[in-house]
């Protein structure tokens, strides 16, 4: 690893290295472990700043009204209110929420925007929706004084649900799209998908809702922002996984600032899933208010708020049809998805159900005629928008759950079914715009079928059955494009933005290494999984290495951490950086040995010469940069501090396959997982403790998905029933088995690393295995997500 | 209405008069600036608030500042002793028990409230012990591996 330039360029997957010798590959402990571990982390409602104030806001209670009259001047006069603004207060220069990817349409217009107001004007579009800020002494008085604000509201009628948003007469969400279409996007050839369908030997078609899902990270979203009138600045400390994209939607598009002047920190971040990406009405109206204050503005949000207006998850209806040849080939896919986009399109919304959804649709297998229609949804509620997996879950549940179902109806055995279509020659074009560089998707489906001991598997079923259970197993065999992307082809697709990251990494005269990144950690350990990255190839110990991140004032302009980016984008940006750093190394050893550059190697934190005993260790060089009294000073500038931005040639593609078990009472449906098994092929693996780690806690929340969570909207009055966690069912250790995971390595061929992403892996394949099995189990062909035990006991029941 | 409250926080003497609706998790936050304690909902069910009020695993949201009075709390910043980590925060560690942070307090102070009452928990019983603290990052596996592995070496 120490020479980024050659790869492995193999496509048979390896098992990772059983025992590294450096720090690449090391299953060290997590350096940012310590500060949560004793209370010192700092995360946004930790900070308590000088003069503090406190924000609360004013919400709708309902899912749709008019806003006829809203009355402040009660609540105004309430002990310890500094201020109080409505949408009438708002000048009519501040924008509205951007979004950051335009859709363009089957019918070539661009997809509806309608306005994102930052608090609500004429109307409110969901429960939640926020409608008045109170700002005061203290949070009691800012809750007290929102209390006495009288509104006066008209309700109108509400739609929830995209099969009744669409209806014809459903009330519209927005005037500008009467009916309530953003946009009808297409990808694939439709013909050619036609064509296969009618030499079809057999055809699998399922219906079936992909559920929505409240991300719930267990930090709040939490805001502090803070107005400096000696310099005319603002500082702005955010739960938030990308602080650049954050201040330059928030400055550039809605509130008109000078982006220099806005510094924007994420401090310690308690989890994200994607929640915390957005440009959020929250913190952008406590940034404007601070400057009316004159005093820095706090707002945490209370779970409950979370519940209403955090963006969510998923919320697809989809109609998914696959055609095969009668040796179970298959021909063709065909996909029909209504897709949610709640009240207003949050900052990704839009690409979520298209991009990174249909694109996904080939998974693993040479199907040759794929097409896909989606139609983008208003209803009213919360936004919709990217959560772990982000299309990709949804993309493989369609892909997976089909596939299963086929062989169930074909009789040919799962793994038998794959195989005889898993794509084995790369690079590999799909006919859904993707361009897959490697895999070895045999391999992951050998590792996972050992793993769960699938040969043993009838002896467990016959056992359970002696105990008058069900037992069933379910594959998912899926694929996901991650290490988003390259900024050329996220451009002609419709991104507003560009999509590389940067990186810093500054040399101290005394050899200690800081790097700058702009990727975000928010549980992922980068200061751990970067520190040791750098550490292998400067040959410094990984204690020399400090990891900053989330502060626009201190790193370099980056684009934040999603879509299982961080290492393969950001950790080449620092990559690059370092190749950076070792050239001007070497020119500065070659100084002091006198002799060529080209002669010098780097290798183990030490320059040397080829053929001679002379060398200089990284110290001496970093040394030399900072007191260059023997330096070229002629062709060399002094210091060794060099920053990269690194923009990708391509998406990886991590693939892997999950096995569950399941075993099921008949008498109550309820549901136990009893085995989960995930082999995954991430390329490279850097720090394999971390990786496990991430697939467990994917896994959990494919798992929460499967089973126990589901946003419900009542389709009458709109309002939100799973609004706190007596009602929306977190995954909790009871529910959960240990899981059972593996990797298998081919190393991505564009990236300096030769990595892949790891982070969304467990949410993407474990719903479809854990609902193959559970069909499996019960023998029918679908059960509704979340599979409560009353859903199990129907589809048992249904089967008479 | 204002209430005196006293009472031992990480050994240290605490005395303060404090509104009679103050939670004790806001006490320990906005009074104490103890912000190791965590709040993650508002309906007494993730946790991420939990501390030792008498040897036993307290979600502090769900208690009055006042009803704290004479008690003995430990808040996660008073369990590591002249620099060396408590064996369960150090179980946490080893065991890649902890991602974001965010629920680690209540879950390290749930764990060692356990240890009391359990010196030799199975898997079983360990994750009904965790039932009232929530993880959104590392699915629970490596947390019961760790709780397992604290109490054993508390032992």
């Amino acid at each position: 690893m120490t020479d980024t330039t050659v790869r492995e360029k193999s496509t048979t997957a390896k098992s990772p290295a059983a025992a590294p010798t450096g720090p690449m590959g090391a299953r060290l402990q997590r350096k940012e472990d310590m500060r949560f571990l004793t209370g010192a982390g700092q995360y946004t409602d930790d900070v308590k700043l000088a003069n503090q104030s406190y924000a609360y806001f004013l919400r709708s209670p309902h899912a749709h009204a008019r806003i006829k009259s809203i009355r402040t001047e009660k609540a105004a006069g309430a002990s310890g209110v500094l201020a109080i603004y409505t949408g009438n207060d708002i000048p009519a220069t501040v924008g509205g929420l951007p979004c950051g990817w335009l859709i363009t349409g089957t019918d070539g217009k661009p997809m509806k925007e309608p306005k994102h107001p930052i608090l609500a004007q004429g109307k409110v579009r969901h429960v939640g929706d926020q409608l008045a800020l109170v700002v005061a002494d203290s949070l009691d008085q800012a809750r007290a004084a929102a209390e006495m604000i009288e509104v006066d509201y008209e309700p109108l009628p509400a739609v929830v649900d995209v099969r009744d948003a669409l209806k014809k007469g459903a009330p519209a969400v927005h005037d500008e799209a009467p009916d309530n279409v953003c946009y009808v996007w297409a990808l694939g050839d439709k013909a050619a998908v036609d064509a296969g369908f009618a030499k079809a030997a057999h055809v699998t078609t399922l219906e079936f809702v992909n559920n929505r899902l409240i991300p719930n990270a267990i930090e709040p979203r939490a805001c502090n922002a803070a107005y400096n009138r000696a310099d005319d600045s603002y500082t702005l400390y955010v739960s938030n996984q990308n602080p650049h994209v954050e201040r330059l939607l928030m400055t550039a598009f809605v509130l008109g600032l000078p982006e220099h002047r806005v510094r924007v920190i994420a401090p310690d971040v308690g989890g994200g899933f994607g929640s915390k990406i957005y440009l959020y009405a929250e913190e952008t109206v406590c940034v404007w208010a601070s400057k009316q204050v004159g005093r820095p503005i706090k707002w945490t949000a209370d779970r409950s708020e979370a519940f209403v207006s955090d963006a969510h998850g998923r919320d697809h209806v989809t109609k998914a049809e696959l055609a095969l040849d009668k040796d179970g080939k298959f021909i063709a896919m065909r996909v029909k998805t209504s897709a949610a986009m709640g009240a207003y399109l949050s900052t990704f919304a839009s690409c979520i159900p298209t991009i990174l959804y249909a694109t996904l649709l080939a998974g693993q297998y040479t199907t040759p005629a794929i097409h896909c229609e989606v139609t983008a949804v208003f209803t009213n509620t919360a936004p919709v928008d990217a959560y772990r997996g982000a299309g990709r879950p949804e993309a493989t549940y369609v892909v997976e759950r089909l596939v299963a179902t086929a062989a169930t109806e074909m009789k040919i055995a799962q793994d038998e079914l794959r195989r005889r279509n898993f794509i084995r020659t790369f690079p590999y074009s799909t006919p859904v715009a993707l361009t897959y560089d490697i895999g070895d998707y045999d391999a992951c489906l050998n590792g996972a079928m050992e793993l769960a001991d699938v040969p043993g598997f009838p002896q467990r079923k016959a056992e359970a059955a002696r105990r008058g259970k069900l037992r069933g197993l379910g594959y998912a065999s899926y694929i996901e494009a991650c290490g988003l992307a390259p900024s050329n082809i996220a451009g002609a697709l419709g991104a507003r933005a560009g999509l590389f990251e940067a990186g810093e990494v500054r040399v101290h005269p005394t050899g200690k290494v800081t790097v700058f990144t702009g990727s975000h950690s928010h549980g992922q350990g980068h200061e751990t999984t970067f520190s040791q990255v750098v550490a292998a190839r400067l040959g410094i110990p990984v204690d020399d290495v400090d990891v900053v991140h989330g502060d626009t004032d201190r790193i370099p302009f980056g684009m934040g951490t999603y879509g299982s980016r961080s290492l393969s984008v950001g950790g080449a940006a620092i990559v690059k950086a370092m190749d950076k750093i070792v050239a001007k190394g070497r020119k500065i050893a070659a100084h002091l040995m006198e002799v060529s550059d080209v002669d010098v190697e780097f290798q183990d934190g030490k320059f040397t010469v080829k053929g001679t005993d002379k060398s200089k260790t990284f110290g001496e060089v970093a040394l030399t940069a900072y007191v260059p009294h023997n330096y070229p000073l002629d062709k060399l500038e002094p210091g060794l501090d060099e920053t990269a931005f690194y923009d990708p040639t391509n998406f990886t593609y991590p693939a892997g396959t999950h096995i569950c078990e399941v075993e099921v009472d008949p008498q109550t449906g309820e549901t136990r997982i009893v085995n989960f098994t995930a082999v995954d092929d991430f390329g490279n693996i850097v720090n394999p403790m971390i990786v496990e780690g991430q697939v467990h806690g994917g896994v959990a929340q494919g798992i929460g998905q499967a089973l126990l969570e589901g946003c419900v909207y009542d389709r009458e009055s709109g309002q939100l029933l799973t609004g706190s966690y007596m009602d929306y069912a977190m995954p909790r250790a009871a529910d959960l088995p240990n899981f059972k995971v593996d990797t298998r390595v081919t190393a991505c061929t564009h990236n300096p690393l030769g990595v892949k992403g790891c982070g969304e892996a467990g949410a993407i394949g474990a719903p479809a295995a854990v609902m193959n099995a559970i069909c499996d189990a019960v023998g029918v062909k679908d059960v509704e997500m979340p599979a409560t035990s009353e859903r199990v006991w129907r589809a048992i029941r249904s089967k008479g | 209405m204002k209430i005196s409250v006293s009472l031992t926080v990480n050994g240290k003497p605490v005395a303060a008069e404090v509104e009679a609706r103050t939670l004790l998790v806001q006490f320990l936050r906005e009074n104490l600036q103890l912000t190791g304690t965590h709040v993650g909902c508002d309906t007494a069910q993730c946790g991420a608030c939990t501390i030792l009020v008498d040897g036993k695993a307290v979600k502090s949201c769900n208690m009055l500042a006042v009803q704290a009075q004479g008690a003995k709390l430990t808040t996660i910043e008073g369990l590591a002793a002249n620099g060396e980590l408590h064996p369960m925060q150090e179980a946490f560690k080893r065991h890649h028990g902890l991602q974001c942070g965010f629920c680690t307090p209540g879950m390290v102070m749930t764990a060692i409230g356990l240890s009391a009452q359990n010196k030799n928990p199975t898997e079983a019983q360990i994750r009904e012990a965790l039932d009232g603290n929530f993880c959104r990052c590392t699915g629970y596996h490596n947390i019961v591996k760790a709780v397992k592995s604290g109490i054993e070496e508390m032992a």
